[in-house]
C-alpha cells in the first residue's frame, strides 16, 4: 500500500539478556505519515525494540536504517540528534524542575553561555500547544502536577525536539478518557504533518482508532504485520498465542480444595487510583494466580494486603475474622501468618552481603530466640531443614548470599519466609530471571505446600506458569479483577483476551466487523 | 498572569529562610544594649559571611544530592595557606590571594574526581579528604601564627561610607559571580536535574558528571574564600580541629534552615546564605538576652531540629510505605 520509500528500516535485530533471547532476528519498517501500532503479550519483545530504537540499549546483531541510511546510536541523545523520540512508560521527567525547565531539558536556548529563560517560556508554550496541553503553565514544577498532566508533558518535551519518528510505549496508561481523546486528535495532526508514530499499547480499541498498521510480536520476532481493520481482535489474539509450551508443571490437586473455608478474603478492596473494587477469596490448598498485563495492580494488590500501602479502603477477613494490616510485621505475625515473596530480591528480598544464616533467620528471628537470644541450635536445626526442604545449593551458610546463583537466591527468599511457616503466601513474579531447573523446583514446592494448607496467591507475568500452577487465575485489568477463570477455563487464548480486556464472546461475532 | 504564584512557590524555601533571618535579626538587634548601629551590624556581618561562604560551598553540592563533610577543612587549610602567602606588597598580596583561592579548588576538584570518577560516597570520600587538608594545614602551621596584609584585611573587615559592611559587599559580589552564573547555566540544571532525579537526567542525556565535579570544584573554592576572610578577620592562621569540624557541621545546619533538602533537587545557595546568617543570629541571641553561654549549642541543636521536622513534613503523604526508603 506503500509504494514510497521506507523512512525507518530494522533488520534481522537480535538481543539477548544473559541467556533470555528478548528479540529474535527482529523485522520492522516504518513510513512517514503513518501510525503504527505494536502489538504483543508480555515478554513478546515490544520494551527491547523500541529501547534499540531510542538507543538505550545495543543491538546483538541486525542492522538498522533511517532514510536508507544505515545507522546505530550509542546512546539515547544520538537516537534524538537522528530524529527518533520516545516516551518511556516510566517517565524521564524531572520532579524538581519546571515544565519548561523538562520541555527544553536535553538541548535548552542559550544566551552568553547562560540559559536564556525567555525563549525557554516560548518554546515551551509552543511545545505544550502543540501537546494540546497549553492549560499546563510553563513554570509549574513537575512534581506539583498530577500523573495524567505530568504525561503530557512529556509528549510536550518529545515534541519539542521535533522529531521525526515518535514512539509512545503505553503513553495513555497514566491518562483519563478526556486527556487521551485530546492525545488522539494531536498523534492525528502529527500523522498529517508527516511524522511517523509507532503506537505500543495493549488496549486493542486504542489502536484500532488510531493505527495505519500493525505489527505482532511474539517470543522477540514480529509474527505478522497487516493493514488496520483486516483482522478480527480473535485473530489478532490468535497471532499473539503460540509460545512453546513444554510440561514442566507439577499435577494439580486432584479435588480443587473447594469444601476448605476460605483462609484469606477481600471485600471491595481499593487504593489510591491503582486498585479498584477487589473482591476475592482464597482457600487453604488453592494456588490462585494473579494474571493480566504487566502493571494492571497486581504488586498493588500484594503491597497492599502484606500492609505497605496507607489509605486502603475495603476489608480483609482471616479466617472469617476482619483485620486491619498495619504493616509487615503484624502480617507475618502469628494471628495472620502471611509470607511475601518480593519481586526484587537484590533490593526487597535479601541482604546480598551477609550469610545465607543470617539471610535465612531474618525473618524469624522472634521464633528461634528465646528472652531475646538467639538460640544458636534451634536456628541451625530450622535452617538445615530449609536447606533441604528447597535443595538449595550453598558450599555452606556462612558464605555471603551475593555469592550464590540467581536461582538459588531466589529459593533463599522463599525459604526465609517459610522459616514462619506461614498460612498465606504472596509470591510476586517469583521465577523472573532464573533458569528453568529452579523455576521447576518452584512449582512443586508450590503445591507441596498448598497440600499442606497453605493458601497462596501468585502473580506472574508468565502465561504459561499461571496455566501450569494455578487452580484459579484472577486476570486484573486497569486495578480491577477483570475475570475469574479456572480449572480448564485457564487458556492462553482466554488470558490474552481477558487480559486485552477484549470480549471473548463478542470476539466470534466481530470478525470482518 | 500568576507567574509571581509559581516564581513564589519555587523560591519558598530561601524566602522562608530570608524572613526568619530577618525576624531573628530584628530581635537581635532590637535587644542589643547598642541597638541597631553600623557597629552591631558590622559584627554581625563579619562572624556570618564566614558561615556564610562554607554554607554556600555545602548548598552546592547539597543540591545535587551530595554531602561535602570537607568544606570546614578546606576552610581551616586555606585559612593557614593565607597566613603564610597573603602578605607583603600590593602585588605579592594579590598572587597570594589567587594562590588560596587556587588551593580551594584544587581541594574541591579532588573530591570532585574521587567521588565522580572513583565511583565512593561522597560521605566517606570527604571525610577522608577533609582529614588529608587538616593534615596539610597541622603541617603548614603546627602553632598558631604568621599574619596577613593588615591594611587589605582592615578594610575588607571594616565598613564603606561608615555605615555599609565590606564583607556583606564582597559576599554579594560573590554571589553574583559565582552562583548566579552556575545557577543560570546548564550546569547548574543539571545539578538540580541530578539531585531531583538522577534517573531522569541520565535519561535526558544531560551532563550529570560534569556537573557534579563543577559543584565540588566550586564548592571547594567558596570554602576557600572562607578561609580568606578567617585570616582577615584573625590576622592569623591557625589548624584548629575543632572549628573546622564545627563549620563543617554548622553548614549542614545552615544549608537546611536555609530550605535546601538534603535530599537535593531543591533550595539555593542564597537560601544557605540566610541559613547561615540565621544560624548566627540564633547564637548571639542568647548573647543579648543575658543567657549563659553554655546554653549555645543546646538552643541551636533545639532550633535546627525544629528546622528539619518542617522538612519532614511531606513524608506524612507517603500512601506506599515503601517510599519512606526510596
Amino acid at each position: 500500500m506503500h509504494g514510497a520509500n521506507p523512512l525507518f528500516r530494522m533488520e534481522g535485530v537480535s538481543k539477548r539478556y544473559g541467556g533470555v533471547r528478548a528479540l529474535d532476528h527482529a523485522e520492522l519498517t516504518v513510513h512517514a505519515g503513518q501510525i503504527h501500532g505494536i502489538l504483543g503479550e508480555n515478554g513478546a519483545g515490544k520494551s527491547t525494540l523500541i529501547k534499540i530504537m531510542s538507543g538505550v540499549v545495543a543491538p546483538d546483531e541486525g542492522r538498522m536504517t533511517l532514510d536508507g541510511k544505515e545507522v546505530s546510536f550509542a546512546s539515547p541523545a544520538a537516537a534524538n540528534d537522528a530524529g527518533i523520540a520516545c516516551i518511556f512508560q516510566e517517565l524521564s521527567l524531572v520532579p524538581h524542575l519546571s515544565v519548561a525547565d523538562n520541555i527544553v531539558i536535553s538541548n535548552p536556548p542559550k544566551r552568553f553561555g547562560m540559559i536564556d529563560r525567555k525563549k525557554q517560556r516560548a518554546i515551551a508554550e509552543e511545545a505544550l500547544a502543540r501537546a494540546g496541553a497549553a492549560d499546563i503553565h510553563p513554570l509549574a514544577l513537575v512534581r506539583d502536577l498530577p500523573l495524567s498532566r505530568r504525561q503530557m508533558v512529556e509528549i510536550a518535551k518529545a515534541l519539542a525536539r521535533k522529531p521525526r519518528i515518535l514512539i509512545l510505549d503505553e503513553a495513555t496508561s497514566a491518562l483519563t478518557a478526556a486527556d487521551v481523546s485530546k492525545i488522539f486528535a494531536v498523534l492525528k495532526r502529527l500523522r498529517e504533518e508527516g511524522l511517523a508514530l509507532l503506537y505500543i499499547s495493549h488496549r486493542m480499541h486504542e489502536i484500532a482508532e488510531l493505527a495505519d498498521v500493525c505489527t505482532v510480536f511474539r517470543n522477540g520476532s514480529n509474527v505478522a504485520t497487516y493493514e488496520a481493520g483486516t483482522k478480527s481482535d480473535n485473530e489478532v489474539v490468535e497471532l499473539m498465542i503460540g509460545r512453546e509450551y513444554t510440561n514442566v508443571f507439577p499435577p494439580k490437586a486432584p479435588v480443587a480444595a473447594s469444601d476448605n473455608p476460605p483462609v484469606i478474603e477481600c471485600r471491595r478492596l481499593s487504593w489510591a487510583d491503582q486498585l479498584k473494587d477487589i473482591s476475592f477469596s482464597v482457600r487453604a490448598g488453592e494456588v490462585v494466580g494473579l494474571g493480566g498485563l504487566d502493571g494492571q495492580g497486581q504488586r498493588d494488590l500484594l503491597l497492599a494486603l502484606f500492609g505497605v500501602l496507607r489509605g486502603v479502603g475495603g476489608e480483609v477477613l482471616i479466617e472469617g475474622k476482619p483485620v486491619r494490616i498495619r504493616g509487615p510485621r503484624q502480617a507475618k505475625g502469628d494471628e495472620i501468618g502471611m509470607a511475601l515473596i518480593p519481586e526484587d530480591r537484590k533490593t526487597e528480598g535479601l541482604l546480598l552481603p551477609m550469610s545465607v544464616r543470617d539471610n535465612l533467620s531474618f525473618a524469624a528471628l522472634d521464633r528461634v530466640a528465646r528472652a531475646g537470644v538467639i538460640d544458636r541450635a534451634a536456628e541451625r536445626s530450622r535452617i538445615d531443614e530449609m536447606i533441604r526442604l528447597l535443595a538449595i545449593k550453598t558450599a555452606g551458610t556462612d558464605i555471603p548470599a551475593g555469592a550464590l546463583s540467581g536461582g538459588n537466591q531466589q529459593k533463599i527468599v522463599i525459604a526465609k519466609w517459610l522459616m514462619n511457616r506461614p498460612r498465606i503466601i504472596l509470591l510476586n513474579d517469583p521465577t523472573r530471571g532464573i533458569d528453568v531447573g529452579t523455576k521447576q523446583e518452584i512449582y512443586q514446592l508450590l503445591r507441596k505446600l498448598a497440600a499442606d494448607g497453605a493458601a497462596i496467591i501468585f502473580y506472574s507475568t508468565d502465561y504459561d506458569e499461571l496455566i501450569g500452577c494455578c487452580d484459579r487465575v484472577l486476570v486484573m485489568y486497569d486495578g480491577g479483577i477483570r475475570r475469574e477463570l479456572a480449572g480448564d477455563g485457564i487458556t492462553e487464548h482466554a488470558l490474552i483476551a481477558s487480559a486485552l480486556n477484549v470480549e471473548e464472546d463478542s470476539m466470534a461475532e466481530a470478525v470482518g466487523a | 498572569m500568576k507567574d509571581w504564584k509559581y516564581w513564589l512557590a519555587e523560591q519558598r524555601g530561601t524566602l522562608l529562610a530570608f524572613v526568619t533571618f530577618i525576624v531573628m535579626f530584628a530581635i537581635y538587634v532590637s535587644n542589643h544594649p547598642a541597638g541597631f548601629t553600623a557597629n552591631v551590624v558590622q559584627t554581625a556581618a563579619n562572624k556570618g559571611v564566614l558561615l556564610a561562604f562554607v554554607a554556600m560551598a555545602q548548598a552546592l553540592v547539597v543540591i545535587t544530592a551530595g554531602i561535602d563533610l570537607s568544606v570546614g577543612m578546606i576552610f581551616i587549610l586555606t585559612n593557614c595557606l593565607a597566613s603564610w602567602i597573603v602578605v607583603g606588597t600590593p602585588l605579592e598580596t594579590a598572587l597570594g590571594i589567587v594562590g588560596v583561592l587556587l588551593a580551594g579548588l584544587a581541594c574541591g576538584a579532588a573530591n570532585g574526581l574521587i567521588v565522580i570518577y572513583g565511583r565512593l560516597q561522597p560521605i566517606v570520600t570527604t571525610i577522608a579528604t577533609g582529614a588529608i587538608y587538616f593534615g596539610i594545614a597541622l603541617l603548614l602551621r603546627p602553632f598558631p601564627g604568621g599574619g596577613v596584609n593588615e591594611d587589605l584585611a582592615d578594610f575588607l573587615t571594616g565598613k564603606i561610607w561608615g555605615v555599609i559592611p565590606v564583607s556583606l559587599i564582597v559576599l554579594l559580589v560573590v554571589i553574583l559571580v559565582v552562583w548566579v552564573p552556575f545557577s543560570r547555566s546548564v550546569m547548574g540544571r543539571t545539578a538540580y536535574a541530578t539531585g531531583s532525579s538522577e534517573a531522569a537526567a541520565y535519561m535526558s542525556a544531560m551532563p550529570i558528571r560534569r556537573a557534579k565535579f563543577l559543584t565540588y570544584t566550586l564548592a571547594g573554592l567558596l570554602a576557600g574564600i572562607g578561609g580568606l576572610f578567617l585570616t582577615f578577620f584573625t590576622y592569623t592562621g591557625e589548624a584548629a580541629l575543632a572549628s573546622g569540624n564545627a563549620y563543617t557541621l554548622f553548614s549542614i545546619a545552615a544549608v537546611v534552615l536555609g530550605g535546601v533538602s538534603l535530599y537535593g533537587g531543591t533550595g539555593s545557595a542564597i537560601g544557605a546564605v540566610f541559613g547561615a546568617l540565621t544560624f548566627r543570629a540564633i547564637g548571639d541571641l542568647l548573647f543579648v538576652f543575658d543567657l549563659d553561654p553554655l546554653w549555645q549549642p543546646l538552643f541551636q541543636g533545639v532550633v535546627l531540629l525544629i528546622a528539619v521536622s518542617l522538612g519532614a513534613f511531606g513524608l506524612l503523604r507517603v500512601r506506599n510505605k515503601l517510599d519512606w526508603f526510596a
